[in-house]
């Protein structure tokens, strides 16, 4: 590589940039603002519920504790698991380790596909339970007020549906770097990539840890 | 012998050839010329909504349109000029061409981002124009809950899909100019080397990464609102109309800075070039461009003093949008320093500074009136304010965009424009932008409502007035579009440094080489520092 003139483009310095060093500087800074972006972009949708929580925060207690707690705690022990996969699997890509990066990588997938899948089947028994706010047959027991009821579980669906396409994301992210470490397109010296996925992933996790104490732990007891 | 050289020297415009050559381009010179062809096709849309609404208003009666159609007309033309020209215009174009060559670079950090940025411009935007075309919008640019959730029977989804997308074309812009800046610096361009127009899109950059994910989100919130009935901005289910004004506001109040920042940046360049100066108080001037975009972000509420806001909370706002005044007028004054005993030049950029520097003075003044929460419940919703935003967008971004695309256009084309056509050009878009918007402060103390397409009849001399204006202004518009395309052909050949001016896009042939420089140059002084340049050659005696 060191023999290469700069004219010459790899994927570890492309032509713009003078270092391999000032690339990956410049691709984790933009991965760093890019997930500022994100940051705000939830931000909008925590303001909301911040607003309405305090507003009507006895039927949103009442709410809460009509959410499956085991349910969602085995969500985040899953979250919080894939996260440490994916810090693995970029050691191993700094390390070098072709093989260890591709099977922390599945089973980093694996672990988001879990949860997808226990999001789903939760949000099947919201159905069940008459709890999604678009529908006619919506009802809350224990609270007469069933508009702000209906609040809670819009801000539900909007914040774990924002979460959840940003797995999905995050998976075909992680499905695109297997493919691409398998291509061995990866070395010590360029693993930028697997780096910033990594971010990417954790910054996910990260939103989920905010989620969950949100909507599943708080004021749980006025409900019972 | 000259021309022969130019020809065959390779640019970046003959490095190689085809519709697909620029349509997969990574050249961010070519990409910002396919935004500058964008964004004045979306200006010509804009302004023709405009001309139709100004000739509704020619009459006190319904003639021309009915009440429906006004009320798309306003909307598409501020949805167009907000979202798809003013943002974009100066940061993906000047910006684009511009910033990586000030600060040395052969490129954006992220080329391929750059081209996304792009096409999702194109992609929204196609968006939007469908909206149109199916029958329109009407629910004004900003969208106000319930109308726009539950009551308007027009296209809200598809336009606010569309803006959507466009946000995303912005952050990414954004995300690559604060990478660009911090990482791609040439040896020895330092932080206070960089020229103040590099400084201007960096804080634009915040803006722009902080601002525009939350219209983003609370589009998605209408949307969602919309489609599915979610009630977060229903007072029917608890959910509070308010909030959604405040979520948009806290975008679109800094959005206004989006505009207006990068042109301070174009003003920056052309003040000193043509009074052969550095810019007095650099320091000032580039810290001013980031307290602008800091508490910026912290005057929205001053859209919300009728709007049953608390009034501690009008208080607080009122004093802070007092507050960024300060650097904004810290600028005006620098300029005006700036001016002082330098060797000022008459040449048409110059002209767009003086009248940006006047017009958005004016602009910002009248900003101070609507910022008092007495005055403002007198005006608000009038035309006051339409006179008062139009002096700082039109007066303001467009007269420093105008100026900017004549500085650099032998820099970008290799072409001379005609001066002559161009200081008349100047002089139309000055006097068409006062006799256009002048009129409505009056109007809008004497009360006249904005967005009514009906009036009483003794607001037709006013309103003649405006349209009048307006006429001149397009003359002013549509000029410089002839004899920009007549330059390209028959210009005269600019060579590297027209203007003796600073700065290392100029150290560079015009127009320049795919990679900006033939060697990456290393900086020695800071900006603005014309000891080097040599001066123009007058006849003594």
């Amino acid at each position: 590589m060191d023999s290469e003139a700069h004219h010459l483009e790899t994927l570890a310095l492309r032509e713009q940039f003078d270092t391999e060093d000032q690339q990956k500087d410049a691709s984790t800074l933009g991965m760093w603002v890019f997930l500022i972006t994100e940051m705000m972009f939830f931000g909008g949708m925590f303001l909301a519920y911040t607003l309405y929580r305090s507003t009507y925060p006895q039927v949103f207690g009442v709410a809460s504790s009509s959410l499956n707690l085991p349910i969602g705690a085995t969500n985040t022990c899953v979250l919080l698991l894939s996260s440490f996969t994916m810090a693995m699997a970029v050691r191993s890509g700094q390390l070098g380790k072709k093989r260890a990066v591709i099977w922390f990588l599945i089973i980093t997938m694996l672990f988001g596909l879990t949860f997808l899948g226990i999001k789903a089947f939760e949000w099947t028994e919201k159905f069940q339970e008459h709890h999604v706010p678009a529908l006619a047959n919506f009802h809350l027991d224990g609270t007469p007020l069933q508009g702000q009821a209906k609040l809670f579980f819009s801000l539900y669906f909007a914040m774990t549906g924002l979460h959840a396409l940003h797995m999905v994301v995050g998976v075909g992210i992680v499905l695109f770097i297997i493919m691409e470490t398998a291509r061995n397109k990866y070395s010590p010296k360029y693993y930028t990539p697997i780096d910033i996925a990594g971010l990417y992933w954790h910054f996910v996790d990260v939103v989920w840890i905010f989620l969950f104490p949100l909507f599943y732990l708080i004021d749980r007891h006025i409900g019972r | 012998m000259e021309t022969a050289a130019v020809l065959e020297r390779e640019t970046y415009l003959n490095a190689s050839y085809g519709l697909k050559s620029w349509l997969l381009t990574k050249d961010h010179k070519r990409i910002a010329v396919l935004y500058f062809i964008t964004v004045s096709i979306f200006f010509a849309i804009g302004g023709a909504f405009a001309g139709l609404i100004r000739l509704e208003l020619l009459t006190p009666q319904a003639d021309l349109v009915s009440a429906e159609t006004y009320n798309k007309l306003f909307t598409m033309h501020g949805v167009i000029m907000v979202f798809f020209f003013l943002i974009p215009s100066i940061p993906a174009t000047l910006g684009n061409f511009f910033l990586p060559m000030m600060i040395g670079a052969r490129d954006l950090a992220f080329p391929r981002i750059n081209l996304l940025s792009w096409y999702l411009l194109i992609g929204g935007g196609a968006f939007a124009i469908f909206a149109m075309v199916s029958g329109g919008v009407d629910t004004g640019w900003t969208f106000y809950t319930p109308f726009s959730t539950s009551y308007s029977n027009s296209y809200v989804i598809a336009t606010a899909l569309g803006i959507f997308i466009a946000g995303f074309s912005s952050i990414l812009t954004g995300l690559n100019f604060v990478v660009t800046v911090h990482r791609m610096r040439a040896p020895g361009m330092t932080w206070f080397r960089m020229p103040l127009f590099v400084w201007a899109h960096y804080a634009t950059s915040l803006i722009q990464i902080l601002g525009t994910p939350v219209i983003a989100v609370t589009l998605l919130l209408v949307l969602c609102e919309r489609s599915f009935h979610i009630g977060i901005f229903d007072p029917a289910l608890g959910g509070d109309p308010i909030l959604f004004e405040h979520l948009f506001w806290f975008y679109s109040h800094p959005a206004v800075y989006i505009m207006v920042l990068p042109g301070m940046g174009v003003i920056n360049e052309i003040v000193s070039t043509y009074s052969r100066k550095p810019i007095y108080g650099y320091v000032f001037v580039a810290f001013s461009s980031m307290a602008i975009a800091v508490v910026g972000f912290l005057v929205w509420g001053h859209h919300l003093f009728v709007s049953g806001q608390s009034l501690y909370a009008g208080l607080v706002f009122s004093f802070l949008s007092y507050f960024v005044a300060i650097p904004s007028a810290v600028k005006v004054f620098n300029w005006t320093a700036t001016l002082y005993k330098g060797s000022i030049s008459f040449d048409t950029p110059m002209l767009y500074a003086f009248g940006f520097i006047g017009l958005f003075t004016i602009g910002g003044l009248t900003g101070l009136f609507v910022a008092s929460l007495g005055m403002d419940v007198h005006v608000h919703d009038t035309y006051f304010v339409i006179a008062h935003f139009h002096y700082v967008m039109v007066g303001g971004t467009i007269m420093a965009y105008l100026g900017g695309v004549h500085y650099w256009w032998p820099k970008m084309t290799g072409r001379m424009y005609p001066e002559d056509f161009a200081k008349l050009s100047a002089l139309l878009v000055f006097v068409g932008f006062n006799l256009t918007f002048f009129p409505q402060f009056i109007l809008g103390y004497l009360g006249m409502p904005r967005r009514y397409h009906v009036y009483p009849p003794e607001f037709q001399v006013l309103h003649v007035l405006s349209t009048a204006g307006a006429t001149v202004l397009a003359l002013g518009y549509i000029l410089p579009a002839i004899y920009f395309l007549w330059s390209l052909r028959y210009g005269k050949v600019a060579g590297s440094n027209p203007w003796r001016a600073t700065g290392l896009e100029w150290d560079t042939p015009s127009p320049p080489p795919t990679h900006n420089f033939d060697r990456i140059p290393v900086v020695t002084h800071g900006a603005y520092d014309y000891s080097h340049i040599p001066g123009e050659e007058i006849e003594v005696g």
